[in-house]
């Protein structure tokens, strides 16, 4: 009994270190769930793979049967091509630059917002609030329909004025301003009125106390703008017409050679060179991209 | 009294004017801070909405220079259109299956993964990975691995199964886009599902284990139960983006073979911008924006038959 009580604390605290221990404490059950787990990733990890090595196949191997992972004759005639063919480089300096701009403005224009709507009282800051909810359940892809007519009377078809001002205030800035809003929500106020007894106006106290101290929030919408901006399909397709201005996603879908046959490992080349460096943060910055892009609920 | 009223404006009245005239400048900070995000959401999402609506009353063909009200007929034409019903019905196929498959799937890697063994992290991240990779480049992959001849069958081979040309096949097409777009995603729901399940307390399954309750028991009915709040979210959000989906037909299919792919966004697609006929596709996108709000309304309404705690 004695035994027992003294025992238990110690147990206690052996649980709450590893609380979910107990259904797979066996060697063998842990090698069952290692193999389960190995075999899962297949279809999420194969493919990356899979498009590195495809990049120095010659064309009749990335169709091989039985299919090859690795190339029995490696080559670089298709990624030679890749910024022959289209101007690629062009498109990737384009998706880049619309890319930073997006996200720098947008976490501005989202940090003030979100202050505002945690921090201070102003007429109508309900109903504002309310407008901005709203506004998330109006489908892009319906809107889009105006947005282009306006676009075209501007004279702004085949700019990238569209794809930079539509992120960065149309209803997509919504869940930057929310998770800015949550994150200043839990600011605590003796920081502020500290900073108003120094004599800081509210600008003085967003710029230099508040957002300073936001590199949470910031990361996260950071990320989310980036990866949006940088991916981004639809837009591109709908108001861009020459090649010189495609973004890269867009032109992506472009590599053909001069009788309109698809150029397979310059396209898998091309494709790989989008998504490595964005894989590559993402291995050193994995628990930022995870817990940021958490926050925003994004869908792929 | 007016001793009181002297010391009050001795002692509270600066104070309280100066309180007042911050208030005055927080009205105006307030509005001046939320101003860009306000004014480009209502500009470029409500007003824009507003359009929609107006525009759906019309026969508008900006080739042709055209723009006349035509009351109605837009809709009139919608109900008896076999293309938009046949759309929808893709839609709510593509969604419910996806739905399905997303959720299940996230749930079992989010319970796999909540354990503190080594590498599990790794794990994570892999299953991770594709939700940060754009879903061009995602699909456009894929798209090498289902064909005819790539590397889904060359493996299906390898067991004897004569695998069927995925995209092209009416039989199988909606169903290959639905899983490629499950593996894009569904790192982003076991991500949230995972949150969930650490924040179940360990003394409630220690209690069920305790009262003689299985592995699976337990998570029946304390773990399960106690994330019901997270599935309704998971569910919502899943939901609302494969009503629109868009990216992944156009680029695998373009609504093919047949018109077997052909959802309600890529229908509006084609209708606007390839047809050239706004008007009705602006009456095809309030169609979108009502059966999806109904559909959300619809979950948020159950929510009591099932969600445990009220959020």
């Amino acid at each position: 009994m004695r035994s027992e009580q003294k025992k238990r604390p110690e147990q206690k605290r052996a649980r709450e270190r590893r609380p979910h221990r107990a259904p797979w404490h066996g060697t063998a059950s842990k090698a069952v769930l290692y193999l389960l787990l190995a075999v899962l990733s297949i279809p999420f990890v194969y493919p990356t793979v899979w498009m590195i090595l495809a990049a120095f196949k010659p064309a009749h191997e990335i169709f091989a049967t039985p299919p090859t992972l690795f190339p029995e004759e490696w080559t670089l005639d298709g990624v030679s091509k890749i910024f022959t063919v289209t101007p690629f480089a062009r498109q990737y300096l384009n998706s880049l630059y619309i890319a930073v701009i997006v996200t720098v403005v947008s976490i501005v224009v989202c940090a003030l917002a979100g202050y505002a709507f945690a921090r201070i009282r102003f007429p109508f800051r309900d109903g504002l609030f309310l407008v901005l909810v709203s506004a998330l359940m109006v489908p892009g892809e319906v809107t889009i329909i105006p947005i282009f007519r306006w676009v075209s009377q501007l004279g702004w078809m085949d700019t990238h004025w569209p794809l930079i001002i539509l992120p960065i205030f149309g209803p997509q800035c919504v869940v930057g301003v929310f998770i800015f809003r949550q994150f200043f929500l839990s600011l605590p106020a003796e920081l502020e009125e500290a900073a108003r007894l120094d004599g800081l106006g509210r600008l003085g106290i967003f710029a230099r106390i508040a957002f300073p101290l936001a590199g949470p929030a910031i990361a996260a919408v950071a990320i989310m703008k980036f990866l949006n901006s940088f991916n981004m399909y639809f837009e591109p397709l709908i108001f861009l017409r020459s090649e010189e201005q495609f973004t890269v996603g867009l032109g992506l879908t472009q590599f053909q050679d001069g009788y309109g046959e698809p150029m397979y490992s310059t396209q898998i080349g091309a494709t790989a060179l989008t998504v490595i460096p964005i894989l590559i943060v993402f291995l050193f910055a994995q628990r930022q991209f995870v817990e940021g892009l958490a926050r925003t609920g994004m869908k792929g | 009294m007016s001793g009181r009223e002297t010391a009050a404006t001795a002692d509270g009245g600066p104070r309280r004017s100066a309180a007042r005239r911050l208030a005055r400048n927080d009205a105006a900070v307030g509005l001046a801070f939320v101003a860009p995000a306000v004014i480009g959401v209502i500009g470029l999402g409500l007003i824009p909405f507003g359009y929609v609506v107006w525009y759906a009353f019309h026969d508008w063909n900006p080739l042709l220079g055209e723009f006349t009200w035509i009351g109605f007929d837009n809709f009139d034409r919608l109900l008896g259109d076999d293309v938009v019903w046949g759309a929808l019905l893709t839609t709510f196929t593509f969604t419910a299956l996806l739905m399905v498959l997303n959720i299940s799937l996230a749930l079992l890697l989010a319970v796999l993964l909540n354990q503190r063994l080594r590498g599990i992290t790794t794990f994570r991240a892999l299953f991770f990975s594709p939700v940060i990779v754009s879903t061009v480049a995602w699909v456009l992959i894929w798209g090498y691995l289902v064909a005819d001849n790539g590397g889904v069958n060359g493996a299906l081979a390898l067991v004897g199964i004569d695998g069927p040309n995925w995209l092209r096949d009416p039989n199988w097409a909606l169903v290959t886009v639905v899983v490629i777009q499950v593996f894009k995603g569904v790192g982003m729901n076991m991500i949230l599902f995972l949150a969930a399940l650490q924040g179940v307390p360990g003394e409630l399954k220690e209690a069920s284990r305790l009262d003689g309750a299985g592995a699976w028991r337990t998570f029946r009915s304390v773990t399960l139960p106690l994330i019901t709040p997270t599935i309704l979210l998971v569910s919502i959000i899943t939901m609302i983006a494969a009503m629109d989906v868009f990216v992944p037909i156009q680029v695998l299919t373009s609504g093919g073979p047949g018109r077997e792919t052909t959802v309600i966004s890529y229908l509006l697609y084609q209708t606007a911008f390839r047809q050239n006929d706004f008007g009705y596709a602006a009456a095809i996108g309030v169609l979108l924006f009502a059966v999806t709000l109904a559909l959300t309304m619809v979950q948020w309404k159950w929510r009591r038959r099932w969600v445990h705690d009220e959020v």
